[in-house]
């Protein structure tokens, strides 16, 4: 099982004619993701041609979900771009929409997420690296050869930390991996996937990985202690960030004495989540939980 | 990105919101020349990114242009808490009759704008908010709707403010969606002793990702290896230590400076060469690090996700033939892993680079490159 993302999921790549949108429509495809259409506005009527897949493009959303019932979609546009795609897709009703894009204004942000929660789409990002449920699908930029399926859930404020703990822990492999991006606001919060892997048969144990800024690790934390009863190790990544100095994230800044690592640490602390020191602790600490050792 | 007191009331005075008269000046000649022409009592602010400006002894009155000369040069230069007072605020003294605060700021946890009002202004919101948390209203604002002249006037109404209030709430609105701010901040919000509402303090942030649709120019004047190497398009913070890093990922970086931390040595910098870095990025990283004299090790770790590693290890190899004599002097301990991990090992194993060893481990290279900045 998965959180979000199956291997029956259809896939929809908005930007997917731009030389990011193919690249990464590629890869899903290799990595199995069921992509059925493209949607770039005035070029509806063609197709790409992946080798093993020829992919339609629509000139909109409405058109390729009509078409091909298509209930994620992953948006390559650039930032200026952004807004207008996300809307588009939750227009169309589409269930699910991965936001891969890096520098979108927090206003546009803010207003699409706003959208999405009346029309009642689920958005995951902007600035992340999607979502992969390992040997089903993927959405986004994870790479898919890392490991392959298991038992544990992942949900990161990181890209290369979401990669990284997925590498050491490669022989036990993942349910769902989730990179919910780090702008100071997302659509998708550690809450929202702590819940989903909760109810996850498919899952046993859940790594979370937070970072400087905001309040989210802290409210996770409140979460876990009310709600969740599968095993949880964290990563807070930050310690040695200077205050008021952000940190390559739009999100990730400590602002005053709040959003600190130190803050986060102890809150998960408080509710019984064991925090690693490094990645590599980390992944022992989830290996202790789970009572496996290593490889 | 913060903007000074001054460039966040040039932005007020734009959008129709009442400032006291005044301009900001460099040397203190300036301030003389500028109280001159305002005529009266003036008040001089030191211009700064921080708060406590006040307790520091960075705003000071004066009731003329002689004063105002003398009062600026003692402010121009001074420090207050790491930041130097390079200009002073020059301003018509305006005495308050009641203080108010304002800001309306992106909400992280919700996701969405919030507005903060209270009728108890003047004071750090910080310590209000610990004092006397019932004293702040805070209403959510709706991203499509935003703040009309009925909700400012409910706003005004809930926190105690006067009436004449709510215009000034609107337009600070204004301020916050025109000009794509993540937060708007007025304190104090005065009333006058003659009823006039005005903004006697402002502090603004920016979205720096949305400069490509303003004609901003906030610039700083470049004097530091930060501007230099964001000439670059790189994403650097200079930090206090001797390990320089390098890594790809923001989170992969932050989680690398804590390791450097965690092996007993103080990371020098903080910089994400991203996702798909090329020999040139790479090359110029590696030459931001090494313009930096603190540095005495430098650690470059990259987990290869989408990239790999052996297009990784060619761009290093690539980068210190760029470097040259430069790439001399100081070890670079790299830790390659993931993707196509063994190939790149061994690219740079065979290129025998006298400044490189590898680790295998990003504990490991943390370590090694701590062990080296130490000197041993």
């Amino acid at each position: 099982m998965a959180i979000f993302l199956t291997k029956d999921s259809r896939v929809l790549v908005q930007g997917m004619t731009g030389a990011e949108g193919t690249r990464h429509t590629a890869r899903m495809l290799a990595a199995g993701t069921d992509v059925v259409a493209g949607v770039t506005p005035g070029k509806g009527g063609r197709t790409v041609d992946f080798g093993e897949r020829t992919v339609p493009v629509f000139g909109s959303v409405a058109e390729a979900a009509a078409e091909t019932g298509a209930e994620v979609s992953v948006v390559f546009v650039p930032p200026r771009f952004t807004f207008g795609a996300v809307e588009e897709a939750v227009a169309a009703r589409v269930p699910l929409c991965v936001v891969i894009t890096e520098g979108v204004p927090v206003h546009d942000t803010v207003r699409f997420r706003a959208l999405a929660a009346r029309a009642g789409t689920r958005i995951i990002g902007p600035n992340c690296p999607g979502l992969i449920s390992p040997g089903q699908s993927s959405a986004g930029i994870i790479p898919a050869d890392i490991t392959s399926a298991g038992r544990i859930g992942l949900v990161s404020k990181s890209g290369t930390l979401t990669y990284q703990l997925m590498y050491e822990l490669r022989d036990l492999g993942f349910s769902t991996a989730v990179g919910i991006g780090g702008d100071p606001v997302v659509g998708t919060t550690h809450i929202d996937c702590l819940a989903a892997f909760q109810e996850d048969p498919g899952t046993d144990a859940i790594v979370m990985i937070g970072e400087i800024g905001g309040d989210a690790e802290e409210r996770a934390a409140a979460y876990i202690a009310g709600h969740v009863t599968k095993p949880v190790v964290a990563y807070v990544a930050g310690f040695t960030a200077p205050e008021g100095k952000t940190m390559g994230h739009a999100g990730a800044i400590v602002s005053g004495s709040s959003g600190t690592a130190q803050a986060k640490k102890e809150a998960l602390e408080a509710v019984g989540v064991r925090v690693g020191r490094t990645p590599s602790e980390t992944a022992r600490l989830l290996r202790s939980a789970l009572g496996r050792l290593s490889p | 990105m913060d903007l000074y007191e001054y460039q966040a009331k040039e932005l007020f005075g734009r959008h129709g919101i009442p400032i006291p008269a005044g301009r900001v000046a460099a040397t203190p000649q300036e301030a003389r020349a500028i109280a001159a022409e305002l005529g009266a009592p003036v008040v001089i602010k030191a211009q700064v990114k921080t708060g406590g400006r006040g307790k520091a002894g960075g705003i000071r009155t004066a009731p003329g242009p002689a004063a105002a000369e003398d009062e600026a040069g003692h402010v121009i230069g001074m420090d207050i808490k790491g930041h130097t007072a390079h200009r002073v605020l020059v301003e018509t003294a305006t005495v308050p009759f009641e203080e108010y605060y304002a800001a309306f700021l992106v909400d992280r946890a919700e996701g969405g704008f919030l507005a903060m009002v209270s009728a108890q202004g003047g004071m750090e919101i910080e310590e209000l908010a610990a004092t006397d948390p019932d004293a702040i209203v805070r209403v959510q604002i709706d991203p499509e709707t935003g703040v009309d002249a009925e909700t400012a006037r409910q706003l005004a109404a809930k926190a105690g403010l006067p009436e004449a209030a709510a215009q000034v709430l609107e337009r600070l609105w204004r301020v916050m969606v025109a000009e794509d701010a993540v937060l708007v901040e007025v304190n104090p919000l005065i009333c006058t002793t003659d009823q006039r509402i005005v903004a006697l303090d402002g502090k603004v942030t920016l979205d720096g990702n949305a400069a490509y649709r303003h004609s901003w120019e906030y610039a700083e004047p470049a004097d530091s290896l930060e501007d230099r190497a964001r000439a670059k398009g790189l994403n650097y913070v200079k930090l206090d230590g001797r390990v320089g890093v390098i890594g790809n990922g923001a989170g992969l970086v932050m989680s690398t400076l804590d390791v450097v931390a965690g092996a007993g040595a103080a990371p020098a910098n903080f910089l994400d060469i991203g996702g798909g870095a090329s020999a040139q990025v790479m090359a110029d990283g590696l030459e931001i690090i090494l313009a930096d004299p603190d540095v005495r090790s430098v650690l470059v770790n990259v987990f290869g996700g989408i990239t790999a590693c052996d297009a990784v290890a060619n761009g290093i190899v690539t980068a210190l033939e760029l470097l040259g004599e430069r790439g001399l002097g100081r070890p670079i301990v790299v830790r390659l892993d993931g993707n196509n991990a063994e190939a790149g090992r061994r690219i740079l194993s065979e290129a025998r680079h006298p400044a490189v060893r590898q680790v295998p481990t990003m504990d490991g290279a943390a370590e090694t490159a701590a062990r080296l900045a130490a000197g041993a």
